[in-house]
């Protein structure tokens, strides 16, 4: 059993929280075809192996980790997008993978996606119009209601001259104003839940600013429970209270995102940080604590997944699995921290 | 207030015929004709000439094809050459205009050319689209099902058919609907294999669409010039193997086609007496249309497969 169980917050009860993983993996079979399978050449990849966290309501929390680690499949899983290979992903109290038919249609209602890309997010024969309306059809609203809640969901995201974009077709705009559609797109549904997947990482610099502050704004104004993908430290440290950790398809840590930034427990985490560079000319330019690039997720090592690139590994890093170990406010997956 | 209601039908009506035009215009469009490409435009105009020939048989053939014609002196009007006693291009041994023969021989090649390319694409887009959509156990018997059918000999399969059933144009247009499926289902599929994957395909599906809407609105429109190359494919495939079946005998009788006529011709030996205004219009008409088909096709490849131009 690979799954690790969240320790139960003691003397809460769970009515509060909107979202609880437990040991959620998901394996993808690679090279699964007769002649593969014959030469001993199809793997599994273990993208997501093992995962559990609880977000509570209004909760914004950055799922941080570098290409590969799982972050993204990870939330697609959250939102029954692809079904977990073993685990289980409870929304709001209830078995993800349980709902269907008019339950389904509810929860896609309220837990939401915004998309990496806006080029490829958003259907190029349809206009904005069109798009945007999609959501409201699927969820029966009438028709006479549909522009009025376009309008509204492109004023929330502060999209400039909604009343002028609405006939157009993607390719006639730009980046981040499509960003804003895709979030509005997100958002018309007024859901509970949204997982944002790098939504800034395709644009310019110049416009990340505004897109990431629309989007901190609209997650306090609607009070919605958010998960933010990235793999940079600054932009989860602009938008999310809390931040987990993830390598490899797991978790390495999980805790306040200011504790995590200014004092990381796990190794890893701490190489995360140190690899921010940081724009002052007296700080000292500390050299990676790591080295190599992350391990063939076809074959990780055993134990502790970080062990081969860790400074502090020891014998016991190799044989067995880090336990979740609480440390103040923050739970960390690391035998450095099981005394 | 009747005058009144008169004039909102009155102003009613242009709108929902804008609307069906523009309805109608979209469809146009998202097939994507290849009307820039000079040569498809031919294959185009090639079509709608005989489209219009079929559809006018009635106003341009000068006589009944199975009519046998006499002279005014009430001789039998037989291999005469064209021109002769009036008929543009001759008569048969059997004194039938052949001119006449050929204006109703489109109709017959429209009618299978049209309904097979329409069964070609229709069965294969619908499996195409279920078989990559979907995937899993559907997508391996879908898949299987096609193995089988590029397995069978097309024109023997036909003829095996023919000797089934009443010898009927319409075996043509059956056969190819049992068969010729595979091709436009296999490319079709393909096609949605990669759509699958697309953002936009997943954004729709998070924002709960249901995987009709999601298959019609998302994927359909973007496959629908594949379907319409298969289709435009397949008229030619039809009428060419109506010839076939026809000159080796297995057609119908009394349908009037290109290939009755030539299996005609060489049943009466036209060949041999050199009666070429006989035997060279239908098939000079059969290689216009499938010359046609594929200049289309030809159009649709650079649409579709720009790199390819090179």
């Amino acid at each position: 059993m690979v799954g690790v169980t969240a320790p139960a917050i003691d003397g809460q009860d769970h009515r509060d929280e909107v979202v609880r993983a437990e040991g959620v993996a998901k394996h993808y079979q690679v090279g699964s075809n007769l002649i593969a399978t014959l030469r001993g050449r199809s793997a599994l990849v273990k993208a997501v192996d093992g995962v559990s966290f609880t977000l509570k309501r209004g909760e914004s929390v950055g799922l941080l980790g570098e290409s590969g680690c799982g972050k993204t499949t990870m939330g697609r899983l959250l939102l029954k997008l692809v079904p977990p290979t073993s685990g289980s992903i409870l929304f709001e109290g209830r078995d993800t993978a349980t709902i269907d038919g008019a339950d389904l249609r509810a929860f896609r209602r309220s837990a939401q996606l915004i998309f990496q890309n806006p080029f490829e997010a958003l259907n190029p024969r349809l206009t904005i119009r069109q798009s945007l309306a999609e959501p409201l059809e699927n969820a029966g609203v009438p028709r006479a209601e549909r522009l009025g809640l376009i309008e509204e969901a492109l004023e929330l995201v502060r999209s400039p001259s909604p009343a002028e974009i609405l006939e157009r077709y993607p390719h006639q705009m730009s980046g981040g104003q499509l960003q804003r559609i895709v979030m509005a797109r997100a958002l018309i549904l007024q859901p509970t839940f949204v997982v944002a997947d790098e939504p800034v990482s395709m644009l310019d610099v110049s416009v990340r600013a505004g897109i990431l502050n629309v989007f901190r704004d609209v997650r306090e104004r609607l009070g919605l429970t958010a998960i933010y993908i990235s793999h940079d430290l600054a932009l989860v440290r602009y938008v999310c209270e809390r931040t987990i950790v993830m390598y490899l398809g797991r978790v390495v840590e999980d805790g306040p995102t200011e504790e995590v930034v200014h004092e990381p427990l796990h190794p890893y985490s701490k190489a995360l940080v140190t690899a921010v560079p940081v724009p002052h000319p007296d700080q000292s330019h500390e050299a990676l604590p790591i080295h190599g690039g992350a391990p063939d997720a076809r074959n990780p090592p055993s134990g502790c997944r970080f062990r081969d690139r860790c400074p502090h590994a020891f014998e016991r890093c190799a044989v067995e699995e880090p336990k979740p170990i609480q440390q103040g406010n923050r739970t960390v997956y690391c035998h450095l921290f099981d005394s | 207030m009747p005058s009144e209601t008169a004039t909102t039908t009155q102003a009613a009506y242009p709108s929902r015929l804008n609307a069906f035009v523009s309805g109608l215009w979209r469809i146009v469009r998202s097939i994507h004709l290849p009307l820039s490409d000079p040569f498809a435009m031919i294959g185009i105009i090639i079509y709608l000439v005989f489209f219009l020939v079929a559809v006018f048989a009635n106003q341009i053939a000068p006589h009944d094809p199975t009519e046998i014609l006499f002279t005014e002196s009430y001789d039998l009007a037989a291999d005469r050459l064209p021109g002769e006693d009036g008929f543009v291009l001759g008569t048969t041994s059997l004194g039938r205009d052949i001119f006449s023969q050929l204006v109703y021989g489109s109709q017959s090649a429209l009618l299978i050319g049209l309904t097979a390319a329409a069964v070609v694409a229709v069965i294969g887009t619908i499996v195409g689209l279920i078989s990559g959509y979907f995937g899993g156990v559907v997508d391996m018997m879908l898949m299987r099902l096609a193995d089988i059918a590029f397995g069978i000999p097309f024109l023997p399969f036909v003829i095996v058919l023919a000797a089934f059933m009443e010898p009927s144009i319409w075996n043509v247009v059956f056969a190819m609907a049992l068969i010729l499926w595979r091709d436009t289902g296999r490319v079709v599929r393909s096609q949605v294999l990669s759509l699958r994957t697309r953002a936009y395909v997943e954004a729709a599906r998070v924002s709960g669409s249901s995987n009709l809407k999601i298959v019609f609105r998302h994927i359909a429109p973007n496959i629908l010039p594949l379907s319409f190359l298969y289709g435009s494919i397949a008229i030619g495939w039809a009428i060419l193997t109506e010839a076939s079946i026809s000159f080796l005998g297995f057609g119908d009788p009394e349908t009037i086609s290109w290939g009755y006529m030539l299996q005609d011709a060489y049943a009466s030996q036209a060949l041999s007496t050199g009666a070429y205004y006989w035997f060279i219009p239908p098939g000079v008409c059969i290689v216009l249309v499938v010359v046609a088909g594929f200049f289309i096709s030809r159009g649709y490849e650079e649409i579709l497969f720009p790199k390819l131009k090179e």
